[in-house]
């Protein structure tokens, strides 16, 4: 499962990012910014138009991603509450 | 070390939101010097503090930055300079590395990359208060000896935190030295974190709150468009009274200067050229600073990117992102920061994008043109009772600039190729109350910067329109005014048959020219151009008195419309030039606007004088 296809105010734990293409900033960025493998994460809403973009939660940080983004995050199986 | 006055280089460097800049006015105060870094538009903020033993520091404010694997220029300038690679930027004796307390897991990794550069450091612990508030529990005395630097309590509106930082710099300069490099930051951060920290599992109730409130899909919206609103009726309302007084004191001492120097030329400069065109451009700084006042709170709270949040999906439809929210509301207040701040901006295609519709943002120099003829031909009178009809005008001024860039900048995406995907990747930062003395500080920047261009580019213009509007004299026996026969007339004159489909007059299209210059010189120019205009006794008290009496309603119209669009400021198409390095790129800008501003301008006087 990745970050994308989280429920709305659910948990999960970090696997970890898949690369899309060689480079991928993007991956690498979202690694930097603590999508890192057992990690906690928490999809708290979405945006007003089409869903997008997600609001998650790491720790205490708020950061607005959107689907595409969300889709490198993969989730360990087993959501937690 | 000797207490002698050693200039250190201070660098304050951390992630952004850290409170890394309410930290640095504390540190200097208001001796900061705002420029730019060498070849590129980034703002480079430094200042002078000294420490209690009286080590003079020149401390230097680097851009937020998340890693040293750079995603945007401002990120990229931030590594340089700590690596001591940018040219012409000596690297920093010390660096004083800025964490939110409250946000550690995300800042200690970045921490923990600088530490590796091996320069000293001294660790600030900001926003320590908040942190409290949340429950969260940090031993200090672990932290520090686990990091092996050394590690000061701050928080970045208390004086005495700055105060701890600059004693702890005395006490450890002889200690404060490199580390070595960790190789798995993220797991050292987990480490430091489990020994040195308790934190409770939940967020801080009134983030969630407001964000629950702020971000709805229908509540949110809803507060964004009335934050707007209520910007834009601020800048009417709150700026009028204001706005008269500074009118009376310009007025009360041109007249009292004028009537001290004797008949003439020099009386003529000083009095239709200086005091008629500066004084009437000096009006607009209340207005000004109220848009800034807004500006820069949504700013220092936090709101602006919610703002972004909210508005991502429907930015990306048209060719943008929710990214460029952010520099397209700081081109509310000057196209030309705004178009430095797309930097954040990670893809070099919404980046364009972003810049090619910058100057469509109605910013604060075109102000002084619209409310002059607003308040010339808009009658002041309330709608449903609170709202002024001279507000609402404006509000929609400022619309139909924003739906124009969007259509803008969805013609200019189908004409681009389709490309890989472009980033959001926005964080989303604790709510602030945004301090008073941050706010001071950012608007006394604001009024320096608008006095030095009235008192320089805008006074430049003046005079210089001043001397094409008054030579060569009227031929003896002439009976029109004497700015009919002046090189300012003969081309105001040439220049009417273009315009003349839009209405404008011979007076506008003189004022059109220096405007180029600068937006509020048009006003100025009007000013003195009507202030020569004048014959014989006639006085000219009140520029919109005058105007309102000599033009139409439809040539006011017309050119509020051709103010919407028209690129009528070199510096921002100088900007435009320096960011995307290309003059092709400037040459779109400037053709498209003109074409925009000219068709527009055309249509609203056509009809409008068909309808009145």
């Amino acid at each position: 499962m990745t970050l994308s296809e989280l429920p709305r105010g659910a948990s999960a734990t970090i696997d970890g990012v898949s690369e899309q293409g060689q480079p991928d900033p993007i991956a690498r960025r979202l690694r930097d910014l603590g999508f890192v493998p057992g990690e906690q994460v928490r999809l708290l809403t979405h945006g007003p138009f089409g869903a997008e973009p997600l609001l998650v939660q790491i720790g205490f940080t708020r950061f607005a991603l959107r689907r595409s983004e969300a889709a490198r995050v993969r989730l360990r199986e087993g959501v937690a509450a | 070390m000797s207490a002698s006055a050693v200039d250190l280089r201070l660098a304050l460097v951390g992630n952004p939101n850290c409170g890394k800049t309410a930290l640095f006015n504390l540190l200097t105060g208001s001796r900061q010097k705002v420029a730019n870094y060498a070849g590129v538009t980034v703002e480079r903020k430094e200042g002078m503090a000294r420490t209690p033993a009286g080590h003079s520091l020149r401390v230097l404010d680097l851009p937020g930055a998340y890693s040293f694997d750079a995603a945007s220029p401002d990120e990229a300038i931030t590594r340089d300079i700590c690596k001591g690679h940018f040219p012409g930027e000596a690297r920093p004796d010390l660096i004083a590395l800025v964490v939110d307390a409250t946000n550690l897991r995300l800042h200690l990794r970045f921490l923990l990359e600088v530490r590796s550069l091996g320069l000293p450091m001294i660790v600030a612990l900001n926003m320590m208060d908040a942190a409290q508030r949340r429950g969260i529990a940090i031993d200090v005395a672990r932290l520090s000896a686990e990091l092996d630097l050394p590690v000061v309590e701050t928080i970045a509106v208390r004086r005495h935190g700055a105060d701890a930082l600059l004693a702890a710099i005395d006490a450890d300069l002889a200690r404060i030295s490199a580390r070595p490099a960790v190789s798995e930051l993220h797991a050292e951060v987990r480490r430091l974190l489990e020994l040195c920290v308790r934190m409770p599992t939940r967020t801080a109730a009134v983030d969630e709150t407001l964000d629950r409130i702020f971000l709805h899909p229908v509540a949110g919206l809803g507060l964004l468009a009335v934050v707007m609103f209520v910007m834009f009726q601020a800048v009417f309302l709150w700026a009028a009274p204001l706005q008269d007084a500074v009118a009376e004191v310009t007025a009360a001492v041109g007249g009292w200067i004028a009537s001290a120097l004797p008949g003439g030329p020099l009386r003529s400069l000083i009095a239709d050229g200086v005091f008629a065109g500066l004084g009437t451009v000096l009006e607009f700084l209340p207005q000004i600073l109220i848009l800034f006042l807004f500006i820069l709170s949504l700013e220092e709270s936090g709101y602006l990117p919610r703002a972004a949040f909210l508005l991502d999906r429907i930015m990306l439809r048209h060719g943008l992102s929710g990214r460029s929210f952010i520099p397209l509301l700081s081109s509310f207040a000057c196209a030309i920061p705004g178009i430095m701040a797309t930097r954040s901006i990670q893809d070099p295609r919404d980046r364009l994008a972003t810049i090619l519709v910058a100057p469509l943002m109605t910013c604060s120099a075109r102000l002084p043109i619209y409310t002059l003829v607003i308040a010339a031909f808009i009658p002041r009178q309330q709608v449903a009772g609170v709202l002024s009809l001279q507000g609402l005008v404006l509000f929609g001024l400022y619309l139909a600039g924003i739906l124009s860039a969007l259509v803008v900048a969805r013609v200019l995406r189908r004409s681009r190729a389709a490309a890989g995907e472009s980033a959001l990747l926005l964080e989303l930062p604790s709510y602030r109350l945004p301090h008073l003395r941050d706010l001071g500080l950012g608007l006394l920047e604001r009024a320096r910067i608008f006095v030095r261009r009235v008192t320089t580019i805008i006074l430049a213009m003046t005079v210089l329109l001043w001397f094409l509007s008054s030579f060569p004299g009227p031929p003896d026996g002439a009976t029109g005014a004497a700015i009919d026969y002046s090189f300012a007339g003969m081309l105001g004159h040439a220049l009417q048959p273009l315009f003349a489909p839009l209405g404008f007059n011979w007076a506008i299209c003189i004022a059109l020219i220096p405007g180029l210059a600068a937006r509020e010189v048009a006003v100025s120019s009007l000013a003195t151009v009507y202030a020569l205009s004048a014959v014989g006794d006639e006085a000219v008290s009140q520029l919109s008195q005058v105007i309102a009496s000599q033009w139409s309603l439809a040539t006011a119209l017309s050119l509020l419309v051709w103010y919407i669009y028209a690129p009528m400021c070199l510096s921002t198409l100088a900007v435009i030039r320096r960011e995307t390095q290309s003059w092709r790129h400037t040459a779109i800008a400037t053709g498209y606007l003109f074409g925009l501003a000219y068709v527009a301008s055309l249509l609203t006087y056509q009809l409008a004088s068909r309808w009145s």
